[in-house]
């Protein structure tokens, strides 16, 4: 009557089994990703579930919607400093065991966007485990990050992970409820020292960011 | 096309001489200059008797620092009655860079005007609800002014 009547002839009644080798190969067999499409590497990932390049023949077609019902979260595209609150938000509404794809060059770096804008590389809010370069990495380059992410899920082991939240993942903060602020304190100073004509006004105030970076 | 709109022009340094203290007449388009304290009595009179009902667009723009005065806020209008458009620039100087606002005339400017204020630091004094639009509302000063770093004033953190 199909597979499991000729493994049953075929196999004794009992197998010994890692524990870790069954739960592991179960999770890396069925990983359901949440759709976090947010430029142009969403496409291609779009692509990679498409009839031509079949993700499903690694078992990781079923995108979700719900963050509830995935492991694994594929941020596709640059994240802006107004959805990173948003994106670690979603990542911890998925329940443990989870893990993160960063796809493409603007997710894992910033990319081109070197800018206050975007979130110079998605691993400042979340805990990455596979990077894929690219801009945008191929859907060939992300089905090979989702086998990557499958030997992975394959030497971890049930001890390890902890199903209980970070403390962190407490206090992250509700988007949009924090005050609108007056000004920098650089600039207020900045200002200060215009009002009694010490300095002239710089055209570019380098940040702390820069001064770090050039020491 | 132009006639038409110094007609508008006229009427307008008729209705008072104070509100027009400039006028520039460009690839068939006429940009008045307004003093910053006339821009709400200048509009209601544009919108209400000249016609002027659509506010396409307000945008900000910054001179530079070294420029005075600095700041510029250009209300691009548009009547859907009489096919015509009007720019109004308002010219605001860098220490106190505020103008009364257009929301109790044209509605739309509530959104143009949070992210002119978003973008450059104009505050349009009477506006209901003046916060941040596009950018996180715990950002660091104004984004698009002139003299702000590209990578921001701070690094990212969560926190």
């Amino acid at each position: 009557m199909g597979l499991e009547n000729n493994l049953f002839d075929s196999l004794p009644d009992v197998v010994t089994v890692k524990l870790d080798a069954v739960v592991n190969w179960a999770r890396k067999s069925s990983l359901w990703p949440a759709t976090f499409g947010l430029a142009c590497c969403a496409i291609e990932m779009m692509n990679t579930v498409s009839a031509r390049n079949d993700l499903s023949r690694f078992g990781a077609e079923t995108f979700r919607a719900s963050p509830r019902q995935a492991d694994v979260m594929i941020v596709s595209g640059r994240v802006s400093r107004k959805m990173a609150p948003v994106l670690r938000r979603i990542y911890d509404q998925m329940p443990e065991p989870k893990w993160v794809i960063s796809m493409g060059a603007c997710a894992t770096s910033g990319g081109v966007f070197d800018n206050y804008a975007i979130v110079q590389g998605v691993d400042k809010i979340v805990p990455v485990d596979i990077y894929v370069p690219g801009c945008p990495p191929r859907p060939e380059m992300l089905v090979h990050a989702i086998t990557m992410l499958q030997e992975k899920i394959m030497k971890e082991s049930s001890k390890d992970r902890r199903d209980t939240f970070e403390p962190e993942s407490r206090q992250s903060i509700v988007p949009g409820t924090l005050p609108v602020t007056e000004g920098t304190a650089l600039e207020r100073e900045t200002e200060i020292e215009v009002a009694q004509n010490q300095v002239s006004r710089p055209y570019t105030i380098p940040s702390r960011h820069e001064r770090r970076r050039s020491s | 096309m132009s006639e038409i709109l110094h007609e508008y022009v006229e009427k307008l340094k008729a209705e008072n001489a104070e509100w027009v203290s400039d006028v520039k007449d460009a690839l068939g388009e006429v940009t008045i200059t307004v003093p910053a304290g006339s821009i709400a009595d200048a509009s209601r009179f544009l919108r209400n008797r000249l016609e002027f009902d659509l506010l396409a667009d307000i945008c900000g723009c910054d001179r530079g620092p070294e420029e005075d005065p600095r700041f510029e806020v250009n209300y691009h209008l548009f009547s859907t009655i009489h096919h015509n458009r009007l720019r109004l620039k308002v010219l605001l100087p860098e220490d106190s860079p505020n103008v009364s606002t257009v929301t109790h005339i044209w509605r739309t400017a509530d959104w143009h005007e949070r992210e002119t204020f978003d973008l450059f630091g104009v505050k349009f004094e009477g506006h209901p609800d003046l916060r941040r639009i596009l950018l996180p509302s715990d950002f660091d000063g104004h984004a698009l002014r002139k003299d702000y770093p590209l990578r921001g004033y701070e690094p990212y953190s969560m926190n």
